[in-house]
């Protein structure tokens, strides 16, 4: 462990080798407001300078355009040495002939596009200079005044930092000069190097002291011409374009050749020899003394750059159903290597490119294929922008007006609520309420952040335990759910361990690099995980799901990986009781065996119960059948539903924020004031604050169905409704018939607790009518205690009255036998 | 044979004016042509004569699914070099092949470049013998015309004649009672040597190569071509497992081989960092040998309903009026076919019943995530000792594409029956259960004995019950899933109840027991006559093709009916039940070639239903008594 300390850092003069060092451990120099000197430029006699920084500065030839080396570009390819031609020259022009002199310099354009490098210049100077967004969100420009300059505050920074990369997004670009940005759209090749040009002479103008490593690259992203792999066609070759995708594999770092250094085995006269289009000419007469074929290559003279094969696969969302993704080679260059790994998200700007298939020079055929490929000028990591806490979904899911439009249509409808809930999982039957519940799951509350007061991030999923018989449609529930929302994942208790639903350690076969691999919890951030047969997991699975439900993060401890990653889901989970069949006369609890801490962090469980009931079972019937005759068309229109519903969630997720207006938090206020009345009238806690949470996570998110930025009382009224509804199922007090709140918080209602009491408390009063003994048997004594009471006692009540009295300190339990203490 | 000439002058005649709506016309011709009555029986097919056999640069039509799609590729369209003969420079059509002519100038400003996609297509997997010996006898074409055998290959297959003689002797039967399909006079030399053929260049192909070449067919134990598919035109439309007749133009050029070398010279990767971005198992997936893999460069291709080649396969008047000349008979073949198949289950009625059922059914729609129309069937308490194997085999002679799992431990822990996304060789690495539409699959449980699943056995176990529920496959692309629709008929065999979901369970009651059950079955099946299997073939593939509606008066009825069996007894009837029972009232109807539901319908349906309820719990009570 090095510790530095900050303030005696300052104004020295760190030794480059320190320095590089720091860097291998992930510290950013640029805290020490010194130059970092590059191994390279230290001289090899003193490896340790002295001096000031600014002393140092002057007179180096390291400031200015002139002096920072420029780097050579791969990623823009051998930079053709396009002559410029005058456009007035050509014969088809017309008005050649009267092109004045001066209008000459401003005519002249690269050869085979329509740029003129003084213009294009001078336009990107200019949109640096002047260019603002007051509204911009974006997380790179966080600290930045959103009043001033955009880029000459990130040319402040470099100047600072030290790190000579300015990524430009192309949409301020369009924004800015729309034909500026078709002109870097179309020929990015060329209009790239005179951006950097540009942004290298305005930097050095004004801040002329600084030293970079090397000149300014310009980086630009997120141009609009491409957003998905299978668009891409041959007219967008050797244009930029972004798509986004999900890298698969990554290759070695692979040397590529920029210069070939050949030396004359005759003469020892040397030569160098630059790439061109991906080939190095050997020279076959050395010019010095005109010896054919005698120049070799030197191979540590030669120039190399770095460069990486990625391969990316398009995301899973952009596929059509029934067909296999596709994949693109990608090459990433210089210091883009190893920027991604394996499973990443990413957005890609580049140039698309397409290379013949290498001519064999024995074999006039050729086949007639293109290899194509996409050089990476920046990476842009969709999911890495979560450790901000940004919703990703509001760039992703772009609408177009008229789908807003009919969108905004349907919120205004009245019975807008009824009608999605109806559209939701059409083929299963009623169940209204739960469909209900459901549905106000897929909107989820509004996110509020209390880490400023150090309560970190309230929760604003809402989460749905189904129980009920086998056989009622609970699985068929989830599948509907998972296949509704666009981030969801389906995984069974049975099959799942704990691994598989947070994430795992696991070691690349490639790169013998630990990875960590999420698993199916964390996969679904902002979205839904669905968990059948919940009854099923073992208890360790299990717990890891209390920090999920509740703090929504997830924390690991493996192989030496410590972190804490979101996992932000809605947990939607389905449970078979015990004893295969819904046994009315138990509770909640003892049906389906859950702890009932796990329980307390559900906002509704529903029973799904054969109703049994005349007119239920006709109307099911029709429903049924209905099911198997309906016609083509009606199951088309109820299709478009679907796509409705999906469009209808991901809107309102992205853009209803509703707050809580006086009157709905009165309400909400009554509605738990009332509810813990009802206990206090026999004794008992009927609410504890989670339920006031849960009553407000369900009335914002019913807000947002109905697309209102203020939650009000009717809100709060259906999410009271839909809570009592829900406790009514399934906090019943079988014995006593009332709800008991504690069923679900305690795991027993007040009755069952008040009933172990006394059983311990007879169990105790018959031990000390014994007298003294030391030690009883354990058979002994039970049989003793049913034959006492008069109700009868089962096992598990002895049992449970055992451990009260051994919480007591008043007896001991070991193995057959019942101590004093 | 007409076919080749169209192809070989149509191409150049219409490269020399660049004319772009040619490329319409070539393809409006071709269909036209295709159209014709019995056209499409001229063109040679790579199902059924050897690759030696054709043509290059021929027209020939291919019967397969698609196993995996390629990412698109980009190919020159229009290109220009320099004619040998007149040294002018000449513009080139690219489309439609693989390799370009002459020496190809690149730079040149008139070169097109233009899209187009590859597929991976394999034969039908688990296609039966007879529906491949039928297509084979009803093509029309002397495949032997276009080829002198060489010396050398004839000696390979006088010694598998020789070894292959019990198998052939087997088939012999069928070929002659076929009768009317046998129009072709060397019909029968040729099916000889297009079976034994093909093991022959599989045999002979490891050897020549030093690595193993993987065809990647989904079921083991497959034979057949497999083949790149060239796809220019309606890429979208295409959908991975669906199955396709393809008609395109055969390219075997020795060119499009690439020799992977095993040690490549480090210093070639260096400087061609071009050739260095395919590992060499991607190379020998994409780029596999054009003598075993040959490329089809499409030029139309028709999905196919089904592939009973004694159906007509298009959907014209043709079809029709062959559907409705069936119609009159279906209930009388339903009849015989039952009775055969009561005799083959050792003549329990009943379970024959629910079979017959059972291979008529397929997935007509899907509500929401709900697949409508599914009826795996259970056979339970069936008899060990083969009888299931032998069951199998009489199954398969009546469905056109079928596949038996023998689910023993052994095949469980080891078999891949997902299919997976090898990203190194960058393919999709298929498993048994990329299969066809409409194929039966039958999982035979009784081959399951006591032990360990491990981890790959519980995940292909997990996938069985994913099948018969939803039918859907997930295939793994390890770092996500995507999921594939399908469409499987599910049959399982066991001992007791099976441990996969299933919608109808039925227990075995054999009237009958043979003592030996090898003779009885075989006895049964030979006495059948060829045309009487084929019209049960006919009947079952129809039967499954027939639309069906229910009227409002009988769905009345069926509701009041539901209303009145939960009034007795809620728990005797639920919604699951009147879910299969509706299923089985289809499938009813439909067998009887009844295009409605009918009242009687209804009743039957709840009679067979009800039979088989107190089937099962009497098995139940039987096995409750035991300890």
């Amino acid at each position: 462990m090095i510790l530095i300390d900050d303030s005696s850092a300052v104004n020295t003069i760190v030794p480059s080798n320190l320095i590089t060092k720091l860097k291998i451990l992930g510290l950013n120099t640029s805290l020490f407001n010194v130059f970092s000197v590059l191994p390279s430029e230290v001289d090899m006699s003193s490896p340790l300078m002295y001096g000031t920084p600014s002393s140092r500065v002057e007179g180096t030839p390291r400031s200015g355009v002139g002096g920072t080396p420029a780097r050579q570009r791969p990623d823009l390819g051998s930079i053709r040495k396009a002559p410029q031609v005058d456009l007035h020259s050509e014969p088809p022009s017309a008005d050649g002939a009267v092109a004045s002199e001066q209008a000459l310099g401003q005519k002249l354009v690269i050869w085979g596009t329509d740029v003129n490098v003084g213009t294009c210049k001078e336009k990107f100077q200019r949109f640096l200079q002047r260019f603002i967004d007051p509204t911009s969100n974006e997380d790179e420009n966080a600290g930045l005044d959103l009043n001033e300059p955009l880029y000459m505050q990130k040319l402040e920074e470099i100047s600072v930092v030290g790190e000579p990369v300015l990524n430009v997004n192309c949409s301020h670009v369009q924004s800015f000069d729309a034909d500026l940005y078709r002109q870097l759209i179309s020929y990015p090749q060329e209009v790239i190097p005179t951006f950097d040009m540009a942004v290298n002479e305005l930097f050095f103008e004004r801040f002329p002291d600084s030293i970079l490593e090397h000149q300014i690259q310009v980086r630009p992203y997120n141009a609009l011409k491409t957003r998905n792999m299978r668009s891409l066609n041959p007219e967008d070759i050797d244009q930029m374009i972004t798509i986004s995708g999900m890298v698969i594999r990554t290759s070695q770092l692979i040397p590529e050749m920029q210069e070939a250094f050949f030396q004359c085995q005759v003469c020892a006269f040397s030569t160098c020899v630059e790439v061109d289009r991906g080939r190095i000419a050997e020279p076959a007469v050395c010019r010095n003394c005109n010896t054919t074929h005698s120049l070799a290559l030197i191979h540590n003279r030669s120039a190399f750059s770095d460069k990486q094969m990625i391969k990316v696969q398009e995301s899973p969302d952009d596929m059509p159903a029934g067909q296999t993704p596709h994949t693109t080679i990608v090459y990433a260059h210089n210091d883009l290597v190893d920027k991604v790994q394996p499973g990443d998200r990413i957005n890609i700007t580049g140039i698309y490119r397409a290379v013949p298939m290498r001519e064999n020079p024995r074999q006039s055929n050729v086949k007639s294929v293109y290899k194509t490929h996409i050089d990476v000028i920046h990476f842009r990591k969709t999911d890495e922008k979560r450790l901000h806490g940004l919703d990703e979904d509001s760039d992703q899911k772009l609408f177009t007006e008229e789908r807003v439009q009919i969108l905004k249509e349907l919120a205004s409808k009245p019975d807008v609520y009824d009608r999605l809930s109806s559209a939701l999982a059409p083929s299963i039957y009623e169940h209204e309420d739960i469909k209900k519940g459901i549905l106000l799951q897929l909107f989820g509350g509004t996110r509020k952040d209390f880490s400023q007061t150090g309560r970190g991030n309230f929760r604003a999923e809402v989460n749905i335990l189904l129980c009920g018989d086998p056989g009622t449609s609970k699985s068929q529930l989830l599948q509907y759910v998972f296949n509704l929302v666009p981030r969801g994942q389906y995984t069974s208790g049975k099959g799942s361990s704990a691994v598989g639903l947070t994430a795992y350690v696991m070691k690349d076969p490639e790169t013998k690099q630990l990875v960590l691999q999420t698993g199916a919890l964390v996969l679904s951030d902002n979205g839904i995980c669905c968990i059948d047969e919940f009854d099923k997991m073992s208890d360790s699975t299990r717990s890891v799901l209390h920090e999920v439900m509740e703090q929504q993060t997830l924390s690991i401890a493996k192989a030496g990986i410590i972190c804490q990653l979101n996992a932000r889901t809605s947990v939607l989970a389905a449970a078979n009781p015990v004893e295969s069949q819904w046994n009315p006369k138990k509770t909640t609890i003892e049906n389906i065996q859950l702890p009932h801490t796990l329980l307390s962090r559900f906002d509704l469980i529903f029973l799904m119960l054969d109703p049994q009931d005349e007119a239920y079972d006709r109307r099911l019937a029709h429903h049924l059948v209905a099911l198997y005759y309906q016609s083509e068309e009606q199951i088309e229109e109820e299709f478009l539903d679907m796509a409705v519903l999906k469009d209808y969630i991901a809107y309102a997720r992205t853009y209803i924020n509703p707050r809580l207006n006086e009157e709905a938090s009165q309400a909400l206020i009554e509605a738990y004031v009332d509810m813990r009345k009802i206990g206090s009238g026999r004794g008992m806690v009927s609410a504890y604050p989670r339920q006031l949470e849960s009553l407000i996570r369900l009335a914002e998110a019913h807000a947002k169905v109905r697309f209102s930025d203020k939650v009000e009382t009717i809100d709060v009224e259906e999410a009271k409704r839909l809570h009592r509804e829900a406790l009514k199922q399934s906090a019943t007090d079988p014995r006593t018939g009332f709800v008991d709140i504690s069923i679900i918080t305690t795991g027993m209602s007040a009755t069952a607790r008040k009933r172990k009491e006394e059983v311990a408390q007879a169990l105790k009063k018959m031990i000390q009518s014994k007298g003294k003994t030391p030690a009883m048997k354990y058979q002994q004594l039970f049989d003793d205690l049913r034959g006492q009471s008069e109700a009868a006692i089962t096992k598990d009540m002895f049992e449970e009255a055992l451990r009260a009295l051994a919480d007591e300190d008043y007896l001991t339990v070991t193995g057959k036998t019942v101590r004093l203490l | 044979m007409r076919m080749w000439f169209v192809c070989r002058f149509c191409c150049p005649a219409a490269q020399s004016n660049s004319n772009p709506e040619w490329e319409a016309k070539v393809l409006e011709y071709f269909k036209g042509q295709l159209r014709e009555k019995e056209s499409h029986s001229w063109v040679p097919s790579l199902n059924d004569v050897p690759l030696h056999y054709l043509k290059p640069n021929s027209l020939v039509k291919f019967r397969c699914l698609v196993q995996d799609m390629f990412d698109p590729e980009f190919y020159m369209g229009v290109y220009e070099t320099v004619d040998p003969s007149t040294k002018a420079n000449v513009l080139r059509c690219g489309k439609y092949k693989d390799v370009t002519e002459c020496g190809v100038d690149l730079n040149s400003r008139n070169t097109v470049t233009a899209e187009r996609q590859t597929f991976y297509c394999v034969p039908i997997p688990g296609e039966s013998p007879w529906a491949k010996e039928i297509s084979f006898l009803s093509a029309r074409v002397v495949p032997s015309t276009s080829y002198v055998p060489s010396r050398q290959k004839r000696s390979y297959e006088e010694d598998d004649d020789d070894m292959d003689t019990q198998p052939q002797k087997q088939r012999e039967p069928h070929t002659v009672m076929m009768g009317g399909g046998g129009e072709h006079p060397h019909g029968n030399g040729d099916s000889k040597r297009q079976e034994t053929e093909a093991p022959s260049s599989q045999t002979t192909a490891p050897s020549d190569c030093s690595s193993h070449l993987d065809l990647n067919f989904p079921l083991p134990g497959e034979r057949g071509p497999a083949c790149l598919v060239k796809v220019y035109e309606g890429l979208d439309s295409f959908k991975l497992n669906d199955t396709l007749e393809i008609y395109g133009i055969l390219s075997v050029n020795p060119v499009l081989t690439v020799i992977v070398y095993p040690h490549r010279d480090p210093s070639l990767l260096l400087l061609n960092p071009t050739e260095s971005m395919e590992t060499p198992e991607e190379q020998r997936a994409h780029d596999p040998p054009a003598s075993l893999v040959p490329r089809l460069h499409m030029l139309y291709a028709r999905p196919l309903q089904h592939n009973n080649p004694l159906l007509p396969s298009a959907p014209t008047e043709d079809q029709s009026a062959f559907v409705s000349s069936f119609l009159v008979e279906m209930a009388s073949v339903r009849a015989e076919l039952l009775a055969y198949l009561t005799h083959v289950l050792l003549g329990d009625g009943l379970a024959a019943e629910y079979l017959l059922l059972h291979l008529i059914s397929n997935v007509y729609t899907r509500r929401d995530v709900l697949p409508l129309g599914k009826f795996t069937l259970n056979l339970s308490g069936c008899p060990l000792n083969s009888y299931t194997e032998r069951l199998y085999q009489i199954v398969q002679q009546l469905v056109p594409c079928s596949y038996r799992l023998s689910m023993s431990l052994h095949t469980m822990n080891s078999m891949r029956l997902v299919p997976k996304k090898d990203y190194v060789a960058n393919r999709l690495v298929s498993g048994a259960l990329q299969l066809a539409r409409n194929t039966s699959l039958f999982l035979d449980e009784t081959q399951l004995e006591q032990g360990q699943l491990d981890s790959s056995g519980v995940r292909n176990i997990t996938a069985l019950g994913n099948l018969i529920s939803w039918q859907k496959v997930d295939y793994d692309f390890s770092y996500h899933q995507m999921e594939f629709p399908c469409n499987i008929n599910v049959l399982v065999t066991s001992e007791g109840r099976s441990l996969l979901p299933s919608d109808c369970q039925v227990p075995l009651q054999p009237q009958v027991t043979p003592p030996n059950m090898e003779e009885y079955l075989t006895t049964i099946h030979m006495a059948q006559f060829t045309s009487q299997i084929n019209k049960f073939r006919v009947y079952l593939s129809l039967a499954r093709t027939l639309d069906y509606s229910i009227s409002d008066e009988v769905t009345k009825a069926v509701e009041d009916d539901f209303v009145d069996m939960r009034k007795d007894d809620p728990q005797s009837v639920t919604a699951e039940d009147l879910h299969r029972m509706l299923v089985v009232a289809r499938l009813l109807s439909l067998s009887l070639g009844q295009t409605t539901l009918s009242r009687d319908g209804w009743m039957r349906a709840k009679h067979i239903d009800m039979l088989r309820r107190s089937r099962t719990e009497q098995q139940k009570s039987l096995n409750g008594n035991e300890p």
